[in-house]
């Protein structure tokens, strides 16, 4: 393609900008695309990063006409928008908002789906163009999928050379969100499926983590810095934890948490990819395929345990009292079998074999019901070799940290130790603090919006690949394995920081996980 | 919270500075930058209102210099205004008798150190920004020529003066205008053979954009008056018929391309709070503006 003239890589205030296209969102009755998606399509919309003629196709099994769907992506964006409402920009977005009812399994819908949208590229130029949001369970893809491949909707017609076309090829992308399987088998089996019909480069998987700003900074950190790289390696570090607690309990998502629990819930996909991103080489460039390379490199020298009976932990959350009120315990949970061997909290302790990191355990941790929701990356380094004072001026000295806190309070906290005023030498910790919300706060988009955006245009650096994906299970599935040939997991009191066998298994390597 | 000090001096200043950020619980911390600006009692208002507002995507030390009158013995009076849903402090300075001549000695030791610092003239519009005393310090200085009376003269000034780093905001309000051009040629394959900018008389900010179009597509584009407001109207000659980009009303734009269904985007006019912020975020010189700047004057690009 002849360059654009008005595009100058010097001249960075043209933002990126997506072509013209339809979204479709499937699932839009569901939490995510009330709360998350809408509001960050609007978003988009009033920071002007969508094309002109942007439209959005809702797709749900409700008897909804196009100004009711409409109404509901409305009051969405007017609840959950981070940016202020603006009339014009939303009577924009609103021309271009259209509804098709239908079942998934209802061919008719399908047909009727291949119509909207072909009503719209003739109507608002949007020039074939589709991207296929599956805000749906994992247990509706195939259909979904099938029925995309059958009306014709997942492949883009060959160019025609018409006078006044664009004789640039259309696209077709789908996104989906996790999980994407619940083992290897599932997940290469949910990969054939969609690639059957797209192509992999067409396939976004969604991860929302890494379209956090915070995640995105941890790149900048590691490889714009002088002053961390050199120290980021086994002679310094002393061990990693990673983090994500939350303090709610399933809600009402027993149908899909049980059976697959906090393990593959969140260390297979949100936990392991902050692992590979704290743990990669340098990548070449920050090209999509050169950062994969990376992740896929340290996720395959990623180690599990010899003894998982002590390198990893899991409970389940009791009833107790979790930040002034008491919840019922995961078993009590509507919809959930009393004999569920579900695990509400999963810990495991990783190695990766290679010469940066031999020797240094990743410790990963998710639960629910924790006493704070908090995700955060610690990177604890060693004690110094000496310490020219004496034992009880350092009593209260502990190991430098590196904590980079992913949500919520998105921010870098460093820990050192300082000397207390005064006119004895007593040398205590301290922490100096760089937080997102102080210095960027309002400016900073929603993972979503990044993602979505991403999505359009067809930059895919953010979006994990199949080969991570299966890595990511590879490590996980004989922990899994060794886990349903155990005992039920360890109940621990709602609103305490989990499992006692967790805090052992620190306590074994002589450390102690951070303080919720 | 609000500190008034009259008749006060500057290390007055800093201890009431390093009070405030005590007993708020540090809301200086996160500061990224140091805010000069260059206004009267006039414009001070709105100013530092724009400032405050940029300032929630910038938290930055906002230094606003307010020339009183100049006769009489110097005086110094300083208003800080910390915490009210703002990060970042504001430091209203009025200056008054010899001593507003000497702004900068002032200013120098209220800026927060190993801090960039950007200097922003709402107002009265310097012929060299980068030769005044508070522009030297400066990374960037912006300035504004819509506001000027005669902005075609005081683009012309600002293209003679012009050292990297200037910028200016009737630029920063073309950004919008430029990307959806640069987003509709992204489709285009036809090559653009000429054009038309149409805006308001007495627009800097539709003159930067005309000879932006000229400089990148390296084809004629020519000004035309309109009612307004701001710019109107940008068309695309092509061989395949005209491409259009028509903004009646300052807030929707319609797109219109040969073959194709007319498309609506909103371009609405932005206040000065968003440019500010706009131009805050980029501290390096803008190269592109530089061009821009010269080839309105038509004088070659400064060499750097």
């Amino acid at each position: 393609m002849r360059p654009n003239p008005l595009r100058d890589p010097r001249d960075r205030r043209i933002p990126r900008l997506a072509g013209p296209c339809v979204l479709v969102l499937f699932g839009v009755t569901g939490d995510l695309a009330s709360k998350k998606l809408l509001p960050a399509i609007y978003d988009l919309a009033n920071r002007g990063l969508l094309p002109p003629g942007f439209s959005l196709v809702g797709f749900a099994r409700r008897e909804w006409a196009d100004a009711d769907f409409a109404q509901i992506t409305h009051d969405s964006v007017k609840a959950h928008a981070r940016t202020p409402f603006r009339e014009e920009v939303w009577q924009q977005l609103r021309e271009g908002i259209r509804f098709v009812q239908g079942d998934f399994c209802d061919d008719g819908a399908f047909d009727s789906l291949a119509r909207t949208v072909a009503e719209l590229d003739a109507e608002r130029g949007t020039g074939g163009n589709y991207a296929f949001y599956l805000s749906i369970p994992p247990d509706a893809f195939p259909v979904v999928i099938e029925q995309l491949k059958r009306s014709g909707l997942s492949s883009p017609p060959e160019p025609e050379p018409e006078p006044g076309g664009d004789g640039q090829r259309s696209w077709r992308r789908v996104v989906i969100e996790k999980p994407f399987g619940h083992d290897l088998a599932s997940a290469r089996e949910l990969n054939s499926m969609l690639a059957a019909v797209f192509p992999p480069h067409a396939v976004f998987r969604i991860d929302h983590y890494l379209g956090k700003e915070t995640v995105q900074n941890l790149l900048a950190m590691r490889f714009s810095n002088t002053l961390f790289e050199p120290i980021w390696n086994r002679g310094y570090v002393d061990h990693v934890q990673i983090t994500m607690a939350e303090d709610i309990g399933i809600g009402g998502r027993a149908g899909y948490y049980d059976g697959i629990g906090a393990a593959r819930d969140v260390i297979q996909n949100h936990l392991l990819q902050l692992l590979a991103l704290t743990a990669m080489e340098e990548p070449l460039s920050f090209a999509a395929e050169s950062l994969r390379t990376e992740k896929e490199k340290v996720l395959a020298a990623v180690q599990i345990p010899a003894d998982l009976a002590t390198g990893s932990a899991r409970g389940q959350y009791a009833s107790g009292w979790q930040g002034g009120i008491e919840v019922p315990g995961y078993l009590e949970e509507e919809g959930i079998p009393p004999h569920s061997m579900t695990d509400t909290y999963a810990a495991i302790r990783l190695t990766i074999d290679n010469r940066r990191w031999a020797g240094v355990p990743f410790y990963l941790r998710a639960g629910k019901r924790l006493p704070t929701r908090m995700t955060e990356i610690a990177v604890i380094f060693q004690r110094a070799p000496h310490l020219p004072f004496d034992a009880t001026q350092t009593k209260e000295l502990g190991q430098n940290a590196l904590v980079i806190r992913v949500q919520p309070d998105e921010g870098v906290t460093l820990r050192f130790g300082s000397k207390v005023p005064g006119s004895a030498m007593e040398v205590r910790d301290v922490n100096m603090d760089f937080a997102y919300g102080e210095s960027f706060t309002e400016s900073s988009p929603e993972a979503y919006e990044r993602l979505i955006l991403d999505v359009l245009i067809g930059d895919p650096p953010l979006f994990p690949r199949q080969e991570e994906v299966e890595l990511s299970w590879r490590i996980l599935d004989p922990v899994e394995a060794f886990w349903a040939g155990h005992d039920k997991p360890e109940q621990y009191p709602a609103g305490t920081a989990g499992p006692v066998s967790a805090d052992e298994m620190l306590a074994r390597d002589g450390r102690v996980w951070r303080r919720l | 919270m609000l500190t008034d000090m009259t008749d006060t001096t500057t290390a007055d200043i800093r201890a009431a500075l390093a009070r405030t950020r005590d007993q708020m619980g540090g809301p200086a911390t996160g500061v990224v930058l140091n805010l000069i600006i260059m206004t009267d009692e006039s414009g001070q208002h709105d100013a530092v209102r724009a400032a405050s507002q940029a300032g929630r995507e910038h938290p930055c030390r906002v230094l606003a210099v307010i020339a009183r009158e100049s006769r009489g013995p110097s005086r110094l009076d300083a208003e800080i205004r910390s915490g009210e849903g703002t990060p970042g402090q504001t430091v209203l300075l009025r200056l008054y008798g010899p001593m507003s001549e000497h702004a900068d000695s002032v200013v120098m030791p209220l800026l927060v150190p190993d801090t960039p610092v950007v200097t922003w003239w709402h107002g009265l519009i310097p012929a060299v920004p980068s030769a005044q005393p508070l522009g030297v310090l400066a990374q960037r200085r912006v300035t504004d020529t819509a506001r000027a009376r005669a902005p075609a003269e005081a683009l012309a000034a600002l293209s003679a003066g012009y050292r990297p780093g200037d910028t200016d905001l009737s630029w920063t309000r073309a950004t919008p205008w430029r990307s959806l051009l640069a987003a509709t040629a992204d489709q285009l394959t036809d090559p653009i053979l000429g054009g038309v900018v149409g805006a308001e008389e007495h627009n800097p900010t539709a003159d930067l954009l005309t000879v932006w179009l000229t400089g990148r597509l390296r084809v004629p584009f020519s000004r035309e008056v309109s009612e307004g407001p701001g710019i109107t109207e940008v068309r695309l000659t092509a061989a395949g018929g005209d491409v259009t980009i028509s903004r009646p009303d300052g807030r929707v734009a319609t797109l219109s391309r040969p073959g194709q269904p007319d498309r609506h985007v909103a371009l609405h006019r932005r206040d000065i709070a968003d440019l500010l912020a706009e131009e805050l975020r980029r501290l390096d010189p803008d190269e592109v503006y530089g061009e821009s700047l010269a080839a309105v004057a038509g004088i070659p690009a400064v060499a750097e």
